[in-house]
């Protein structure tokens, strides 16, 4: 039986959506041009993961092996496309900028993956749990990504608040230079590409640090280890 | 064989699609009222931006004429023509044509001429360009589309409606060239359309598709 606590390390950490399983690449890679933009198509897939996974949870034992796939991509496809309808009635203005995201969110293979992986085989509120952490894992990888290369791409951060929050927020921009010319590499789409190789880089490099310090603690105390 | 478990899948199958369905109809059922209404809210608000409430006291949304061209207003397809009118008197004319030569597929805009030919101003309603690069032809993310008010065909001259990089009057974007090429051509075009058939535009009867 798996524990609360591996599932959330799972989705933020060790078996992250985009630095891990690299899922979802067409729309990491093509929204993160901004934080918001990130932090928009974040959230809009952080809510279908969480919808879906519960669903698909919900109906775990109802659904014949052999046409599992197809029920779990209606069940998809009905979601995203609920929530597009709900945003485009009561949140226009958010809709009117990530209405050309949600549509992405379908192509999202982490989405049928968690699915088939997770939900088809543990709890409701297990699978809730899993959507969240992986949903939230994803988001982090974009909204870093986005901040990354909007600072350095445009010399902003925070741009365009106000397509997410409307008049909610002042204008929060953080304009790092005046005269910041861009750097143009790190708009289009290799810089999306570099960027998330450096993002993975960095994770692998964390990862065995932890590694190497978890294994100089086990050397420097044999007789715990030995106790087992 | 037995012909049983084939049975009950397809029909446990039939069944999540006629869940699936119902639910996404359901919603498009009680939604449809309210979508319209937001996009028709955001129409009128991208109209009375380029053309003030002040300027005209007609129904500006049914005093609609449907035009077609081709080559000057990018789609087969009729395009709307708003008409503006004040005491009876034509003040503007709303074009609504196509750019379809965005970087991802068609931009659809808002031209508004005045009557004697110069631009009360131009918005973009709807398009596909990467955001971050070609989004700025929208007026959240930069001022740009604001350059076009008050220009004509006289004002620049011919050549001078391009962008810089192919010797025009225009900026272009970091990065992106041709979406703001694209909406340079197509509002060249809606004035050149303009200039051929501008006085016939307020002359005909709401709703007439004029094949020309």
């Amino acid at each position: 039986m798996i524990d609360n606590r591996t599932i959330i390390r799972d989705g933020l950490w060790s078996n992250n959506v985009g630095l891990v399983q690299i899922l979802g690449l067409c729309p990491l890679l093509a929204v993160t041009g901004t934080f918001i933009n990130g932090f928009g198509l974040g959230l809009a897939t952080l809510v279908t993961l969480v919808a879906s996974n519960v669903t698909v949870s919900a109906i775990r034992s109802l659904v014949r092996p052999e046409v599992r796939i197809p029920v779990f991509v209606l069940i998809i496809a009905s979601i995203v496309t609920v929530i597009e309808l709900l945003m485009s009635a009561f949140m226009y203005d958010l809709y009117k900028v990530l209405g050309i995201f949600i549509p992405l969110i379908v192509t999202n293979c982490s989405i049928i993956g968690r699915a088939e992986a997770f939900a088809s085989k543990h709890t409701v509120s297990q699978s809730f749990l899993d959507g969240l952490s992986m949903g939230l894992g994803f988001m982090l990888v974009l909204v870093t990504l986005g901040s990354l290369r909007e600072i350095i791409g445009h010399g902003t951060l925070f741009s365009h608040a106000h397509r997410m929050f409307g008049t909610l927020l002042p204008d929060i921009t953080i304009v790092f230079s005046e005269h910041y010319n861009g750097f143009l590499l790190a708009i289009l789409p290799p810089g999306a590409f570099i960027g998330l190789g450096l993002l993975i880089a960095l994770k692998n490099i964390i990862d065995k640090r932890a590694q190497t310090r978890a294994a100089s603690i086990t050397v420097a105390a044999p007789a715990a280890q030995a106790s087992h | 064989m037995s012909y049983r478990p084939v049975l009950v899948s397809s029909l446990f199958l039939f069944l999540f699609a006629v869940v699936g369905s119902g639910v996404v109809a359901y919603t498009h059922d009680h939604t449809a009222e309210r979508i319209h209404d937001n996009e028709r809210r955001a129409l009128l608000k991208s109209l009375n931006e380029i053309i003030p409430a002040d300027r005209y006291d007609n129904d500006i949304f049914h005093d609609i004429l449907y035009v077609r061209h081709k080559e000057l207003l990018g789609t087969d397809k009729p395009v709307p023509v708003y008409r503006a009118r004040k005491n009876g008197w034509p003040v503007a004319a709303v074009l609504a044509p196509v750019a379809p030569d965005g970087y991802n597929g068609n931009i659809r805009l808002l031209v508004a001429i005045n009557l004697d030919g110069t631009l009360a101003g131009v918005r973009v309603v709807q398009h596909r360009e990467t955001p971050g690069l070609g989004d700025g032809i929208e007026t959240s993310n930069s001022d740009w589309i604001l350059g076009f008010t008050g220009k004509s065909l006289e004002n620049p001259g011919k050549d001078g409606w391009k962008v810089k990089r192919d010797g025009g009057e225009f900026d272009q974007f970091t990065g992106a060239t041709i979406t703001p090429r694209a909406v340079v051509k197509a509002v060249h075009n809606a004035l050149l359309y303009y200039r051929i058939h501008g006085h016939e535009l307020f002359e005909e009867h709401p709703g007439t598709v004029t094949e020309k």
